[in-house]
């Protein structure tokens, strides 16, 4: 004790005793943040957190008024954005907030691709960060059919299609993640459940995993920084870095009350199984380069069909994501690593490409 | 001036805390008053109908004989008495909001909840119930049984 006593109170000193906050704030104190020209890189992780707290909390508010069915969740959630006060709000900014996080998530990917901060002893810290944004993903996926509107339905139609395209076991992954052969009421029943039960379990476990890996390492030093003695020093995490991570999480609550104000999230259509698909239906934003890839493969490639090499070439891309820090030996032996950075370089342009593509090219050609 | 300098500094500190204690303040009732406000369901249009149309003949009801209909969102108990009069009751029991049902051994409406008893005007007669059951006004017209809030 001693010294750190003082300034606290017997509230501080009572729990203290019990749980040791003593410890904790020695935790807090002895973490510095490192400055140099690419620290402004270091507040997206904590950003994506405050954009998955605020899930959390909205997504627990929308359970209330939600029913997982067939024959009610359409109106359930119209109830929700006519009748409910302030439901439009709460139904707006989990929608909002789950696509700002999906970009923090990627800003923040490609900032730890480019700066190499996926290198020793950090390895598990990049895998846990991938299988979260994967979870991330399967998030978005799932919870954009629970309000069973016609966009809906139809995007889990073609998603859920997709992984039938897997070789072997395609159609049995379509069938169990259809519950069924068609995508039904008994979908929309599993998909609630994985969406509110199944993936928040595995996304904190992983999300803590993540968050004391940070902690235990610190934050990385980009090579490129440490080589040039480029650090100015270093701020502490509590209060400075903390202070500053605020003020970003409030700008990230403004735009989120703007855009839910402004550009409320619709209902659209019920859904209709016996209804043709609308024209120009698209996935979410984060889908699309791979919708806009699967277009323009030919349907036959090398004798085998367009759209499995498409599903087959994600994976590979996806698994060869997860492995690079173990591929990429010269960053792990703090060496400059070009061919990785101009690999980060050409994924960034790919998938910006292949999304702008996606919402430019016609539609119907 | 040393003195000067020390008291314009708490001021200026005094400032900063009293305006992040008030923004702080304000932030988290501007997200607490939407979600409480949230929280409380909106009124539901209750079937305010005082009268329903049963969809049960007169002639199905058996003398000594009892069944639950939709009154509204809410059961309503309809019984036709040993001696063939119709009648019918609020079937939600005023002890703790069972539904009750007619026991054709007894001749008498009984909770299975907690063991309350109703005679055949609704009167509560034993068991726990503190109050008799709302009473209904009961007219057989012909093929069709319309039930209403008295009066």
């Amino acid at each position: 004790m001693g010294t750190l006593d003082k300034g606290h109170g017997r509230l501080w000193l009572w729990l203290d005793e019990r749980i040791g906050l003593a410890g904790l704030e020695k935790l807090a104190k002895k973490k510095e943040v490192p400055v140099h020209r690419h620290t402004v890189w270091y507040y997206l992780g904590g950003m994506t957190l405050f954009l998955f707290l605020v899930q959390v909390a909205t997504g627990i508010l929308l359970l209330f008024y939600y029913r997982p069915s067939a024959e009610e969740a359409y109106e359930s959630v119209q109830f929700l954005m006519a009748e409910v006060e302030f439901g439009w709000l709460i139904r707006s900014i989990h929608s909002w907030a789950a696509n700002l996080m999906i970009f923090t998530i990627f800003l923040h990917l490609f900032s730890v691709l480019l700066l190499k901060a996926y290198r020793p002893p950090r390895e598990v810290t990049w895998l846990s960060g991938i299988a979260l944004m994967a979870i991330a993903m399967g998030f978005g996926f799932t919870g954009y059919l629970l309000p069973w509107n016609e966009l809906a339905y139809f995007a889990t139609k073609v998603g859920t299609e997709i992984t039938g395209v897997v070789p072997g076991i395609g159609p049995f992954l379509r069938r169990l993640l259809r519950g069924g052969d068609e995508v039904t009421g008994a979908t929309l029943t599993r998909f609630y459940g994985i969406h509110v039960a199944v993936l928040p379990a595995v996304a904190a476990l992983l999300l803590g995993l993540h968050l004391f890996l940070v902690q235990k390492h610190g934050m990385s030093v980009p090579p490129a920084v440490e080589r040039r003695a480029g650090i100015r020093g270093t701020m502490p995490f509590f209060p400075n870095f903390l202070l500053r991570d605020l003020v970003g999480w409030l700008s990230a609550l403004a735009a989120l009350a703007a855009l839910a104000a402004y550009l409320p999230a619709e209902l659209g259509q019920k859904a209709d199984p016996f209804a043709s698909a609308p024209v120009g239906i698209k996935p979410e934003w984060y889908f699309m380069f791979m919708f806009q890839t699967l277009k323009y493969l030919p349907a036959r490639i090398l004798g085998i069909e367009g759209e499995i090499v498409g599903v087959l070439g994600f994976g590979v891309g996806g698994l060869f994501l997860l492995l690079i820090p173990f591929l990429d030996r010269r960053t792990a032996r703090g060496e400059p690593s070009r061919l990785f950075t101009g690999i980060g370089i050409a994924l960034i342009l790919y998938m910006v490409a292949l999304t702008y593509l996606g919402y430019t090219a016609s539609a119907t050609r | 001036m040393a003195e000067a300098v020390r008291h314009s500094g708490e001021t200026r500190r005094g400032f900063l805390n009293w305006f992040l204690g008030t923004s702080a303040g304000a932030f988290l009732l501007s997200v607490l008053y939407p979600v409480g406000r949230y929280l409380i369901p909106p009124a539901v249009g209750e079937s305010a109908a005082g009268t329903v149309t049963l969809p049960i003949k007169p002639e199905d009801v058996k003398p000594n004989t009892g069944q639950i209909f939709k009154f509204g969102n809410r059961p309503g108990i309809l019984v036709r008495t040993p001696a063939g009069e119709l009648r019918a009751f609020s079937a939600v029991c005023t002890h703790l909001n069972c539904t009750v049902q007619y026991r054709p051994d007894l001749s008498h409406i009984w909770c299975a909840c907690h063991n309350g008893h109703f005679d055949l005007t609704g009167r509560n007669i034993a068991g726990p119930p503190p109050r008799p059951l709302d009473a209904f006004v009961v007219n057989a017209r012909g093929n069709q049984i319309v039930v209403s809030k008295g009066a």
